[in-house]
């Protein structure tokens, strides 16, 4: 199947991938700095140069730490969480 | 009747009791035709007001078609297809009935003129979808079907009771009002009831726990079906209803965000995605509550886009679990040998709700956030592009990445099953992404379907800074991936969320109900050791037996049968416990009609 060597073409070379892709994050952050107009940007923190990446970086940081924090405080629970026979546990306390 | 209109659910619901007859060799072929015949229907049909029929004293409107109804009739019927193609080879019939009934009460509000005519569609709808989840068959989507339902029947009491209220207050004495926009400016209890109802269909939080907790218990194509039709339904019911309702921009907002870092957290693929759907409804309802004109068109396009790529989304995980029979992270991995195909599908569907440019979320997300921006409400649009990084963080990056690689090696058995899915699956993840794809390259076909198109031409979503600051946000959210990957590395864990409150809020009433009960109890015992001197020691001998036989017997008994019935009621067979509710649903319905019947006489 060819689908499946071109993946694995992309796996066995993963230090160029890794090279190419960050090539093209700084090449997008520069374009945006020296070429695209700010003419459409809606409020005056947009002209901080390449904001949305700094936006788009941050802001995935942000949601990672925040939710795993979140998460931690006692959100994420066991699997059989919901499973247990609380009624017959407590029953037998309770006698 | 003025003259025959045929309804477009009807073609459904015919076409699903006629399923039974149909011989086994032509039933593939009949499964694609009704979901067409009803697609066709709704291209063909005129604007207007149709299907009207007069019942007492009201004026039931089955069929109102203008711009907004018929964009959504048209993505609904077209989802009809595509997830009717996608489970065509499940043999049972049922599956296939319940689906099309749930259809059926979808597209039915969507042309509902009137209050009434509404709220059957709607109620059709939560009883018809809950087989969906029912039929996996498993002990957990017993139980979560049930509480799915009790939760519909919950909303669906609020929206009743608003609106008979709202009815009342406009003067007709019963809820035959037309359903237009409510005067959300001076709204009134009775609006906010009603709107309670749509919200609890939008999974507005706090009233969005039963959707990850039926959409990740359903079969693998009921999912398919749930996830378009519910949520979506009731995104029109807002756009109708409640378009500039202030509050709803702030809920969407918070819904937003929320879906994005319950997703985080999750460890189940098609529970993530579902957290994703309350994320993207958020934009929807946002837009709804900003409510310019070209917010509507955003949350009508977003919600067309969107009913096509999450189901492509629950289309690929959808898939993963049939041929795996898995759907946690930490049970899969390194899928991209075995399934590459449903790989490149899911990850389509994944860049279409990231709004990558030239797939389908780019050209629809982008308006809702543009009309926040030109509403002057900065934190609007900001915060939704963050929760924008987030959906890209999720849907595009951890879903492919934690099922068709990663570290994590699958159990054999796992591994052995795992293959690329049957043709008509494939075929409907085929459409759905070419038609991903399309839109997002092609925007007139969509725009030009929306409510206000006017407004929709003159929007361009391709230009440089537009383009700039997406790729900018959606790249950069790849590299914190790459970046924090290990953290992001899913724990076999379930998240506790709102349903938490009625799947173990009981334990609350129980204290309660036990504790004074207790003190009672406690309370007597003391008046007795006072008051039994020696003179009294006789009487309280006969008070204490009588306490102890008496009382305490029939408490006992009553509880052990209390929880005997409850019990029986938990393991009752399948079968013979949706007997029963079907016969109640019918006695219900009997009773509504000899209620209406004996009021007309009354009138008279």
């Amino acid at each position: 199947m060819k689908l499946v060597k071109f993946i694995e073409f992309l796996r066995d070379r993963l230090k160029a991938v890794t090279l190419v892709c960050i090539g093209v994050l700084a090449l997008l952050a520069l374009l945006d700095t020296l070429f695209v107009s700010n003419e459409e940007a809606h409020t005056a923190i947009e002209h901080v140069p390449a904001f949305w990446s700094i936006f788009g970086f941050i802001g995935c940081v942000l949601i990672i730490v925040l939710s795993k924090w979140y998460g931690h405080l006692g959100i994420m629970t066991r699997e059989d969480y919901y499973e247990d026979k609380p009624s017959q546990t407590k029953e037998e306390r309770h006698e | 009747m003025n003259s025959f209109w045929l309804h477009p659910s009807l073609i459904l619901i015919l076409g699903s009791l006629l399923l039974l007859l149909v011989p086994a060799r032509l039933k593939r072929g009949y499964l694609l035709l009704i979901p067409i015949l009803l697609f066709a229907r709704i291209l063909t049909m005129a604007h207007g007001e149709f299907g009207q029929v007069h019942i007492l004293q009201w004026t039931l409107v089955f069929g109102r078609v203008d711009a907004l109804s018929s964009v959504f009739g048209y993505i609904m019927s077209l989802m009809c297809i595509l997830s009717t193609l996608y489970g065509a080879h499940v043999k049972d019939d049922w599956q296939h009935i319940a689906s099309w009934f749930y259809v059926a009460g979808s597209v039915g509000c969507i042309y509902a003129g009137d209050f009434i005519t509404l709220f059957l569609f709607w109620e059709m709808m939560a009883f018809s979808s809950v087989f969906l989840i029912w039929f996996r068959g498993r002990r957990e989507s017993l139980f979560a079907g049930y509480r799915y339902l009790l939760v519909h029947v919950a909303g669906g009491v609020a929206l009743l009771g608003g609106m008979v209220w709202h009815c009342q207050t406009q003067g007709s004495w019963f809820f035959g009002e037309a359903f237009n926009n409510l005067a959300v400016h001076h709204a009134t209890p009775a609006t906010y009831l009603i709107m309670i109802g749509f919200i609890l269909n939008a999974a507005v939080p706090p009233l969005h726990g039963w959707l990850p907790d039926a959409y990740g218990e359903a079969t693998f194509n009921g999912s398919v079906f749930l996830c378009a039709f519910t949520t979506k339904t009731a995104v029109y019911a807002l756009c109708r209803g409640f378009a500039g309702m202030e509050i709803l921009v702030v809920l969407g907002v918070i819904m937003a965000l929320y879906g994005v870092i319950y997703a985080v957290l999750e460890n189940d693929c098609r529970r993530l995605l579902a957290y994703h759907i309350i994320s993207q409804v958020g934009y929807m309802v946002a837009g709804v509550g900003l409510g310019t004109q070209m917010a509507i068109n955003g949350a009508c396009a977003h919600a067309f886009a969107h009913i096509l790529y999450k189901g492509l989304l629950f289309m690929g995980c959808g898939a993963v679990l049939h041929m795996t029979g898995e759907s946690k992270f930490t049970e899969l991995g390194g899928l991209w040998k075995k399934m590459p195909w449903t790989f490149v599908f899911t990850l389509i569907g994944g860049l279409s709700i990231s709004a990558f440019p030239l797939f389908s979320g780019f050209v629809s997300k982008s308006m809702i956030v543009s009309a926040g921006f030109e509403e002057h409400k900065y934190w609007v649009g900001l915060l939704l592009l963050l929760a924008s990084s987030g959906t890209f963080l999720h849907t595009g990056l951890k879903v492919p990445y934690f099922i068709w690689f990663g570290k994590n090696q699958p159990k054999q058995e796992t591994w052995d099953r795992a293959a690329e899915p049957p043709w008509n699956m494939n075929a409907a993840m085929i459409i759905a992404s070419v038609l991903c794809i399309f839109i997002g390259c092609y925007t007139p076909y969509l725009y030009k379907m929306l409510p206000y198109p006017a407004v929709a031409a003159e929007y361009h979503p391709y230009n440089a800074y537009h383009i700039f600051e997406t790729l900018q946000i959606l790249l950069f959210t790849g590299l914190g991936f790459f970046l924090l990957l290990k953290k992001l590395v899913p724990d076999p864990t379930i998240s506790l969320d709102m349903d938490w409150f009625y799947r173990k809020g009981w334990r609350v009433f129980l204290w309660v109900a036990r504790k004074p009960v207790q003190a009672a109890d406690t309370f007597i015992g003391e008046l007795y050791r006072v008051a039994g001197l020696v003179p009294l020691m006789l009487s309280a001998r006969v008070a204490g037996l009588f306490d102890n036989e008496v009382i305490d017997g029939a408490v006992d008994g009553f509880a052990e049968s209390i929880r005997g019935i409850g019990r029986r009621l938990r393991f009752a067979q399948r079968g013979q416990m949706q007997q029963n509710l079907a016969f109640a649903f019918a006695v219900a319905a009997v009773l509504i009609l000899a209620f209406l019947w004996y009021s007309n006489a009354l009138a008279r």
